[in-house]
């Protein structure tokens, strides 16, 4: 009994529900006129947002109807990006070319003194070279994505180009955790000694090293401009992993393709400047200066490179005695 | 040669999802992927609209403009295809398109996102037209036998049409003009610059 009075129920309530279609038919057809809204109007409302709705598939990301933003993230990418790569990566290889006409290499001024000082240890060097190598393999493979179709494309081929183009793409993917690991330890074993310090500012208005004479520019282990340098290399360096992560692992952490686009032109315009950067550093560390890159190789400085770019590093480390700045012959 | 184009009269749209059946079995479409949607815009409200979008084969294409690798090219009848040999899976047509159009037959992470998969507007692919390498890759070439996408052929309420731009844009004008109201022309603003009268 209760069972047909349930299913009289539900016939009545299908009918009165029928019924009450039926009365408001008419009114979505007057809707549909006023309320059919063109895709220029939505656009213009939405300024750059998203045309979304729903659908009946699985893949809920189909639901957005029109995306309007990736015509910006293309304008980035193919012009905007390459503008800013260009001018930051040419510009300072320009910078570099005319600093070294006009200064040449940085001599040690008192000449070799023949006595080595430890400035860097065996895992110091390890760490260094760790991030290092993988930065040169990360940004040779990156840059390829942004300028490899225009340059290297007509000159290999496209299947060999392509080939190359996957490879690269995967040992960028995965060498970055190489990289990461190399950052991460850099940021812990160097940042106590690089907090900004009075010394720096006196550094920077001696001119840091850039002047003829660098003799009354104090500094630490690290001067002002390393110093500068260490903190991009960490909060750039993270930006890079934080960035490069979302775009390894699309639709992750909730993200949408907007999300992934802002990604992405971060990653760009700081892989450009960390280039650059880094093209700065490396010139400083061989051809632009006597006698600092062994620190990287065996891990000694000359005796007379400490005391003439690091006064107050040199006087700290000999004030610890022997054990502290053990004199080692240079060979 | 034809400007080939899609049109979606959402008017007539009733979300009976044909399109995107008739898609997934005549191009044999990997799982997980479709190339055709229909999407409601607000679903159970008044004004309520469905439109089915695809690769709308764009204009100066951003998907072919951002390609790292150049895999896309368009045809003479202005068909944006891409050729998989050469896709790297990097996800930036993604990224760059405005239709949601290009999908990958994997999830992606680490970039093994696979080869990237879109309508090609029933035009196959770089490979001899009907064969079975061209099949296998990217599904029926009717547009080579003098077919149109099947999508739009079977559309059981003529709302989606596929054809020369400039005579199914003629079709809706007749449409608009005889009911009195147009419905959007959705995505032709983006994709070609233009809009119909509506």
């Amino acid at each position: 009994m209760a069972k047909l009075m349930s299913q009289v129920r539900f016939i009545a309530g299908a009918l009165a529900l029928a019924l009450l279609v039926a009365l408001a038919a008419p009114a979505p057809t007057a809707a549909q006129t006023t309320a059919a809204t063109s895709e220029q109007q939505l656009l213009q409302q939405l300024k750059g947002g998203v045309i979304a709705g729903d659908v009946s598939i699985p893949d809920k990301k189909a639901a957005n109807l029109i995306h309007p933003a990736g015509r910006d993230w293309r304008t980035f990418h193919t012009v905007t990006l390459k503008w800013i790569g260009g001018i930051a990566i040419l510009g300072m290889l320009a910078l570099l070319i005319i600093f070294y006409l006009w200064r040449g290499t940085m001599k040690i001024e008192g000449g070799r003194s023949g006595r080595a000082i430890v400035r860097f240890n065996a895992f110091e060097r390890f760490v260094h070279w760790l991030a290092a190598s993988t930065f040169i393999v990360l940004g040779l493979t990156g840059l390829n994505i942004t300028f490899g179709r225009a340059l290297l494309l007509p000159w290999m081929g496209p299947q060999a180009f392509s080939t190359w183009s996957e490879w690269a793409k995967y040992t960028h993917n995965f060498i970055s955790f190489a990289f990461t690991l190399g950052v991460v330890l850099m940021f812990l074993i160097w940042v106590g000694q690089n907090f900004p310090t009075a010394a720096d500012i006196e550094w920077f208005k001696a001119g840091g090293g850039m002047g003829k004479s660098h003799k009354y520019a104090p500094a630490w282990k690290y001067n002002g401009g390393q110093k500068l340098l260490y903190w991009f290399i960490v909060l750039g360096g993270a930006a890079m992993i934080i960035s490069g992560y979302m775009l390894i692992f699309p639709f992750a952490y909730g993200m949408g393709v907007g999300d992934m686009e802002l990604a992405e032109i971060f990653h760009g315009v700081v892989a450009m400047l960390f280039i650059a950067l880094m093209l700065a550093h490396i010139y400083l560390g061989t051809l632009g200066m006597e006698g600092a890159f062994e620190s990287m190789v065996d891990g000694t400085v000359d005796v007379n490179w400490a005391k003439e770019h690091h006064p107050l590093w040199y006087e700290e480390e000999m004030s610890h005695g022997a054990g502290g700045a053990m004199a080692r012959p240079a060979e | 040669m034809a400007r080939m184009k899609f049109l979606c009269d959402a008017d007539r749209c009733i979300e009976c999802n044909a399109c995107v059946t008739a898609c997934k079995n005549e191009n044999e479409v990997p799982w997980g992927i479709n190339r055709r949607r229909v999407v409601t815009l607000k679903d159970g409200q008044p004004g309520e609209r469905s439109v089915s979008m695809a690769c709308m084969h764009c204009t100066d294409a951003p998907c072919a403009a951002v390609c790292p690798v150049n895999c896309f090219y368009t045809t003479a009848d202005a068909v944006v295809l891409h050729n998989k040999d050469l896709c790297i899976g990097c996800g930036y047509c993604f990224y760059a398109c405005p239709f949601g159009a290009p999908q990958y037959p994997r999830v992606g992470n680490f970039g093994s996102r696979g080869k990237m998969d879109k309508c090609t507007y029933c035009a196959g692919g770089p490979e001899a037209d009907g064969s079975k390498e061209e099949y296998e890759k990217y599904g029926a070439n009717r547009l080579a036998e003098g077919k149109l996408p099947l999508c739009a052929e079977l559309c059981s309420t003529k709302s989606l049409l596929a054809g020369d731009g400039d005579v199914i844009a003629q079709i809706y004008k007749e449409r608009v003009a005889k009911r009195g109201y147009g419905s959007g022309s959705w995505g032709w603003q983006t994709a070609y610059h233009e809009t119909i009268a509506s």
